[in-house]
């Protein structure tokens, strides 16, 4: 006689149990702390805190740990965790031309006030494996120097002052949060900003990739791509004026793109923006280039059919935890689904061959 | 029940927003209303709209069914059914009649429901126009203007191509005579069984929209006068409980192409055979026995 499969309760619990064990690995190699990959894998820790959209290095690191070195489940546990905290208010916005830069880099001006400092880039390593690094090698102090902090203003903002750069529109308006409200279209460039920030990097790289392919090309330069730690401020209602609650680490990245200039306005440059949680200057770039891409409209330039224009298959695209768990929810039972098709496509065939028969006896 | 949540998980702001969404579905039946999803602690596909319309209308003295394709034993379903438990600490049961909130994937269960019941769908893709139009801003429009030439021609195609209309499940219905509706992935076997005594909400995590049926709200499957709506089933009748009018699902038995065909409301296949049903291949009921 048939028994019904039953004991799914107890064979996830027994799944989850190997899962912890597989996590562990050997146990003879000693175990990994937060604090280790907090501080040695911080590109992860940093993605997983943009794409998470929850700026905090610790829990990002115990994510990434938790998932076994996935990022986008590791992503995908703190989105888990920031929709259930509280708010508690809103922080003034950052000024981000008062970062405190550890790099900075220009690729229009040779130089510029404020300087152009490399810092810790992988730019200019040569990729070879550094098997000193598989013997755990310390690495020696790297040189100092003194410097004296100084101004660090925007450099797209020198070409703003000749007019040669278009003005962004300015507005006090509290920008929409799509964590918040549901998406609809079309969108506000803020929120098609949150979008791309907390967006797939590969996604948000392949779109950027394709508009310098030719599909919607815009001819970006790196006008200027900075990374270092803002000030974070909030105004608490009880003192009356804004205090430091912290600093977050930040990569920016304005894009400077030709433009022909159109009937209605000479020509003129025009922007793109980047602005992630972290040191993540690939997706800041990729942002930026994707979010000129999407402004044809404002700027009326061509709808050209390139997907990197198309608002809604970008923004209903870009979020690696709406996409990960569509596609990965087919592996759920789906045999009701597939029961009613298997009947149709037999009682289909089962016409299909009658008449075929039918025919072959006429003919 | 876990105190370092809310009861049923969500805060209490987001259950009222979400709140507000159903009654707005309720009120204009078949509408999908957008609502601000929230990242829920299992993965967009496996329930997450039904999750939160379900914690939005769970009350501490409510019982609780879960179900994946008509049974309460399938993995996810019991996943589900642990996190209410955990979260909300509400009584839960595999039993349709002593259900208040049944949450369901790709199924309505075979016993009638009751006014005093609300069934929850977990809905992936909530707009019945999507593999015609990828455009939401799109079909938003064509719902607007009741624009739904295009389903037709889809299904005149079908019958044209295939002398059959190839939808087998989620197949689409006209609410009220207005709104063109997804029932979700049900199997069209379903559909006569949306017109019911119980209220019924459709949640869309992923794609953020809720929508609803009010109790004995008409739900026309779409069709043609000369090829008619049919709910169609295999041909069998279940093995265990003998049942010729539930919805069965086949199972392969062996290697060498033998199969056998069970209900698959496992619920009302228990509740046959505890009245002394039995099928052709079942054995006399005992309780926990299978």
């Amino acid at each position: 006689m048939y028994v019904a499969v039953k004991g799914g309760e107890k064979a996830i619990d027994a799944a989850h149990s190997w899962l912890a064990e597989e996590r562990r690995g050997d146990t003879a190699i000693p175990e990994l702390s937060v604090a280790q990959i907090r501080e040695q894998m911080t590109l992860a820790v940093n993605r997983v805190m943009a794409e998470g959209s929850l700026y905090d290095p610790d829990l990002a690191a115990l994510a990434i740990k938790q998932a076994r070195g996935d990022l986008i489940e590791a992503i995908f546990l703190i989105r888990a965790y920031r929709t259930t905290l509280p708010r508690f208010g809103y922080t003034l916005p950052i000024e981000t031309e008062r970062m405190d830069c550890i790099r900075r880099i220009s690729a229009t001006f040779k130089d510029a006030p404020g300087g152009q400092v490399l810092g810790p880039t992988f730019d200019y390593t040569h990729r070879l494996l550094d098997f000193k690094l598989a013997a755990e090698g310390e690495v020696p102090d790297a040189p100092t120097r003194d410097t004296t902090p100084g101004p660090v203003p925007h450099i797209t903002e020198f070409l703003n002052k000749e007019g040669l750069i278009q003005t962004e529109a300015d507005s006090d308006q509290t920008p929409p949060d799509l964590t918040r409200e549901p998406l609809e279209l079309p969108a506000a460039r803020a929120l098609r900003l949150q979008s791309l920030t907390r967006g797939d990097e590969g996604f948000v790289l392949g779109m950027a990739y394709s508009t310098q392919r030719g599909y919607a090309r815009n001819h970006a330069f790196v006008g200027e791509l900075r990374i270092g730690t803002c000030a974070v401020e909030m105004e608490i209602p009880e003192l009356g004026f804004a205090i430091d609650i912290g600093e977050v680490e930040l990569t920016e990245c304005e894009t400077v793109n030709q433009f022909k200039g159109s009937k209605v306005e000479p020509p003129q440059f025009t922007r793109g923006y980047g602005l992630v949680f972290g040191q993540t200057e690939r997706k800041a770039i990729s942002m930026a280039l994707v979010d000129r891409a999407l402004r044809w409209k404002e700027l009326g330039e061509d709808f050209e059919g390139a997907p990197a224009q198309d608002e809604e298959f970008v923004l209903y695209h870009a979020d690696n935890i709406q996409a990960t768990g569509f596609l990965e929810h087919i592996k759920l039972p789906h045999y009701v689904d597939f029961q009613s098709e298997l009947e149709l496509v037999r009682k289909m065939r089962a016409e299909a061959t009658t008449a075929l028969r039918e025919a072959a006896e006429c003919a | 029940m876990s105190e370092a949540y809310n009861f049923a998980y969500l805060d209490e702001q987001t259950k009222r927003m979400i709140r507000r969404a159903i009654l707005k579905g309720l009120a204009i039946p078949g509408y999908q209303v957008p609502f601000a999803s929230r990242e829920m602690p299992m993965p967009y596909g496996w329930g997450t709209g039904g999750v939160q319309v379900s914690a939005a209308v769970l009350t501490p003295e409510d019982t609780m069914k879960v179900i994946d394709q008509g049974a309460d034993d399938t993995t996810n379903a019991v996943s589900i059914r642990k996190f209410f438990q955990k979260t909300a600490g509400v009584a839960v049961t595999e039993r349709t009649s002593d259900a208040d909130v049944i949450q369901t994937r790709h199924r309505i269960p075979e016993e009638p429901l009751r006014e005093d019941q609300i069934l929850v769908y977990q809905v992936p893709i909530p707009e019945p126009l999507r593999f015609l139009e990828p455009r939401e801003t799109e079909t938003r429009k064509m719902h607007a203007l009741e624009e739904y030439g295009l389903m037709h021609v889809k299904l005149y195609e079908d019958i044209s191509r295939n002398g059959a209309i190839s939808t087998a499940y989620a197949y689409p219905v006209k609410v009220e005579g207005r709104y063109v509706m997804d029932p979700s992935p049900i199997p069209k076997f379903d559909n006569p069984k949306l017109e019911m005594a119980a209220i019924q909400l459709f949640g869309a995590g992923r794609e953020q929209r809720i929508y609803a049926l009010p109790p004995y709200t008409k739900a026309v499957s779409l069709d043609f006068e000369d090829y008619p709506f049919e709910a169609s089933k295999a041909d069998h009748a279940c093995d265990l409980c003998g049942c010729d009018t539930s919805y069965l699902d086949e199972v392969i038995v062996d290697d060498a192409g033998g199969r056998m065909f069970v209900c698959s409301d496992t619920d009302f296949c228990r509740g046959r055979r505890a009245e002394g049903h039995i099928g052709a291949q079942g054995a006399p009921f005992e309780e926990d026995a299978a």
